[in-house]
């Protein structure tokens, strides 16, 4: 096929999943939460269910005036929100859904996302620091802090993985999953990571994801009753839509990445290869939207912790107990 | 309650969880406002209705009210004589009653003074206006408040 | 000079060059966690607050100054607009001011519905602490659940009363007897509406179950215990030299309750328990609120099953006059003592007012248990002393 009709079919793919994913999964957001609270959410844009709300807000918030603070630094001002959205997208390009339905399947593809989307808080600290704010600074501060403390246990956490897998590929990952595991009465049973000793790397790969994403319970960043939204206070229309947009594209983004590395990824019981492109998108969808619910669960459940128990937790037990997770699965790759 | 003896490491934080989903499990209890009407309760002070046939223009409701925010203006009528050959009656008439309602704070002291049964609670509420100045309500839709005022509901037998 | 010294003196003046002056950090009057208007300047080293001044006075209505113009039934409605989320305790202790001027009593079936809906306003305002409370540390549910209930109670003060929050149902020597002043509505006694009682029991049942659900949410929390546990302790001798009074003494280890002290509504005839914790820390103060809850439904199941028949008021002059005197009477707000000082001249209206609110004090203690809180901490302190703006400033 031609390279460039190539290129442009990929990238309105990813950009048609990455934008109507997150609408979706804040329609989700609203709907589970309010549930969970006892309400019912939106209920009359669109005909049912309110449907159409996450597309009515994201038109209101065109509408608004993109208002900058008199002395915020412009071009850092206006750029922050589109850091923050590229490093979002950029992962998807790596993640599989389908043995062919990569946008490129790197040979150090976690390598890739892993630094590609800590390229986000250099977005965050732009827009804390720019906005001229207090609070935006602080909200700024403590997300940079936090981004950075999360980053080691992610990527040891993936680490761990990466090594029973012996592969940087994430379609390699997926295939190490869908390997035979043993057999019983003549059928193969594959498992994924998750149930193959994984589940301490999964536990801290979730930890870091929900810190990473700065939701509850770490969202200090943006912590509405202290720093009145952090980082996000000075910004509105458009910009806030980015960063709204990417905020939710970020939760896909690392659902799919945590679907990939511990949850077997496209790949499904039972399904013979000649339609693993076919069903594959389906299954690594319902792994994300389960992933999702958890992340959206927790939020409307617990509370926020505090800066410098979160920074306790990442450096005493996570990044410890990470290090100490991958030496024993190397031990096991080496003796079994 | 906090003071339970054995605990599994964060059983709050399952426990809390199980609540949230069992919540979003269950029906929501919600009245969907426009299309289903919320049923105040008799005596829920709503709106203040106004009788003007037993009104006399004594203006103790509008002394009485602690931000003055009813305004009243009226005028003596000679009437025809009950029977006749009697001397002709003197009656006062309200030209005016006006209620602000973005000043009255609902404390209901005009109902209580009304000496006349001219002032009654209605638990009407839907009377928002987009501009405060529309707030100002005049005779004619306090009288056709009256038509609201619901009956006093039975009491606690003591 | 040795080079040693030189290069020890270079490095001091460096980290004295490189300290830097902290940041005054202007929280409020407008931001999500003050609960309203409250400014607090606060000097913030990153994190670390070491100084705080809080402003208050943003919402004054001059409560004090406006009653001396109006009457004691205008005055009425006035109180319970001071610390709306509980508008009938407030309203308690200046009627019964009143009454000890005019040297009348309500009859008991009066004060046993007094004690009712005081109650259940203390029900109303702890819940809307134990819906807030969790918002301040970031778990958004526990305050559509704690909200949810806290419309029963509403609802039953709503039936008797006819408002929500501003009940204006006190008047001097008892209760709103009766709809109006005609021959008509004379006759439409305001007694509490059939089905009332047991109403009234069921919604002690919904009580008690979402004090268990709070607990389960929120008490139980492991996060939440990390973010309370030890935070912004008052010790026992600093709360009561800034005076603070209510569930914030309590939770200090004080037992000290003006329903078991002042003998304003009919408490000694009923068996309840004086709340009380030792640790003086935020946990202290939220469970202590929860538990009183727990009390508060206690006091209505017995208040419902043994209030007294009678008449809602006894017999005063039509036009109120206060003789010349003086009186302090003070009750149990949700949130602590609150005081009048009615001095009167023998008119209609008092002469002076004088409104000890529960807030204004209990807030005195800020600017000392701010030091050196950490800014989310700051955020939980302010919360768990459960203030109300309108209280602060009235």
């Amino acid at each position: 096929m031609n390279f460039w009709l190539e290129l442009i079919i990929k990238l309105v793919a990813i950009l048609g999943f990455v934008l109507t994913g997150a609408l979706v999964v804040i329609y989700a957001e609203l709907k589970a939460g309010s549930h969970m609270q006892g309400r019912i959410g939106p209920y009359y844009a669109g005909v049912r269910w309110g449907w159409a709300q996450p597309l009515a807000d994201g038109l209101k918030f065109l509408q608004k005036e993109d208002l900058s603070p008199t002395g915020a630094d412009r071009t850092i001002y206006g750029l922050a929100p589109y850091v923050v959205m590229m490093s979002t997208i950029a992962v998807f390009v790596v993640i599989p859904f389908g043995p062919d339905m990569v946008g490129r399947d790197l040979d150090l593809g976690i390598y890739f996302i892993l630094a590609i989307s800590s390229l986000s808080v250099l977005g965050i600290l732009m827009a804390g620091w720019s906005s001229a704010n207090k609070y935006s600074l602080m909200g700024g501060l403590r997300a940079a802090a936090q981004l950075i403390a999360y980053e080691l246990p992610l990527v040891l956490a993936a680490a761990a993985v990466v090594v029973q897998a012996g592969t940087m590929s994430m379609n390699g990952i997926v295939l190490a999953q869908s390997e035979t595991w043993f057999t019983v009465a003549g059928i193969d049973v594959a498992m994924p990571f998750l149930l193959k000793g994984q589940i301490i790397s999964f536990i801290i790969f979730m930890i870091a994801v929900v810190a990473e994403l700065s939701r509850i319970p770490f969202d200090m960043p943006i912590a509405e009753s202290e720093l009145t939204m952090g980082y996000l206070t000075e910004y509105s229309g458009i910009r806030f839509t980015m960063f709204f947009l990417g905020e939710y594209a970020s939760m896909i983004a690392f659902s799919a990445i945590a679907a990939t590395l511990f949850l077997g990824g496209y790949a499904a019981p039972g399904v013979p290869d000649g339609l693993a492109n076919l069903v594959g998108p389906g299954v690594m969808l319902l792994k994300i939207a389960l992933l999702v619910f958890v992340i959206i669960w927790i939020r409307w459940t617990w509370p926020r912790l505090r800066e410098d128990q979160l920074q306790r937790l990442a450096w005493f037990w996570l990044i410890p107990i990470a290090l100490a997770n991958i030496a024993v699965v190397a031990i096991f790759k080496v003796v079994f | 309650m906090s003071d339970k003896q054995i605990r599994f490491p964060f059983r709050g934080l399952w426990e809390g969880m199980w609540l949230t989903l069992k919540t979003m499990l269950k029906p929501a209890p919600v009245t969907m406002y426009p299309q289903v009407q919320e049923e105040p309760v008799p005596r829920a002070r709503g709106v203040i209705a106004l009788d003007v046939e037993a009104c006399t223009v004594c203006m103790l409701c509008a002394r009485e009210c602690p931000d003055w925010c009813i305004y009243i203006e009226g005028h003596k009528e000679e009437q025809p004589p009950s029977k006749p050959g009697g001397r002709p009656r003197v009656r006062a008439t309200l030209d005016r009653f006006d209620i602000d309602y973005s000043l009255c704070m609902y404390c209901g002291i005009c109902v209580e003074v009304c000496p006349f049964d001219a002032l009654f609670w209605t638990p009407e509420y839907e009377y928002s206006e987009p501009k405060i100045t529309n707030l100002l309500h005049n005779m004619d839709k306090l009288t056709y408040w009256l038509g609201t005022v619901p009956d006093q509901p039975p009491l606690e037998k003591s | 000079m040795t080079d040693l010294a030189m290069i020890h003196r270079s490095e001091s003046a460096v980290s004295i060059e490189l300290q830097t002056p902290d940041m005054t950090l202007n929280i409020g009057p407008q931001h999500p966690s003050t609960h309203g208007v409250l400014r607090l300047i606060a000097k913030v080293a990153g994190e670390r607050v070491t100084d705080v001044e809080p402003v208050i006075g943003y919402m004054h209505r001059g409560y004090e100054k406006l009653s001396e113009v109006r009457t004691y039934a205008q005055i009425t409605t006035l109180v319970n607009r001071i610390d709306w989320v509980a508008g009938f305790a407030s309203e308690v202790p200046f009627i019964i001011g009143v009454e000890k001027l005019m040297g009348v009593e309500a009859p008991p079936r009066a004060q046993y519905i007094r004690m009712i809906l005081t109650e259940l306003a203390r029900m109303a305002s702890h819940l809307v602490f134990m819906s807030s409370y969790p918002l301040e540390l970031g778990a958004t549910t526990p305050l559509m659940y704690a909200l949810r209930e806290r419309e029963y109670i509403l609802e039953l003060i709503e039936e008797v009363t006819g408002g929500r929050f501003h009940p204006n149902f006190n008047r001097v020597g008892g209760v709103k007897p009766v709809y109006g002043g005609g021959s008509m509505t004379k006759k439409w006694s305001l007694d509490l509406p059939e089905g009332f009682l047991q109403r009234a029991r069921d919604a002690m049942d919904r009580m008690e179950q979402i004090c268990d659900d709070i607990d389960t949410l929120v008490s139980d929390n492991e996060l939440i215990k990390m973010r309370t546990v030890g935070i912004g302790v008052i010790p026992r001798d600093k709360a009561l030299e800034y005076g603070l009074t209510g569930p914030n003494l309590r939770a200090s280890g004080v037992a000290y309750d003006l329903r078991k002290v002042e003998n304003l509504l009919p408490y000694d005839e009923i068996d309840f328990d004086i709340a009380v914790r030792q640790g003086g820390d935020c946990y202290d103060r939220y469970v202590l609120r929860i538990e009183e809850v727990r009390q508060s439904s206690r006091i209505v199941r017995q208040a419902v099953d043994q209030i007294p028949s009678g008449p809602l008021q006894t017999k005063v002059p039509r036009v109120l006059k206060a003789p010349r005197g003086q009186v302090y009477s003070r009750g149990e707000n949700p949130k602590g003592e609150f005081g009048y000082h009615i001095v009167s001249e023998g008119a209609r209206m008092p002469y002076r007012l004088k409104i000890r609110s529960t807030s204004f004090s209990n807030l005195s203690i800020l600017p000392w248990i701010l030091q050196d809180a950490l800014i989310p901490d700051l955020v939980a302190i302010m919360g768990s002393l459960d203030f109300v703006l309108g209280d602060v400033d009235r």
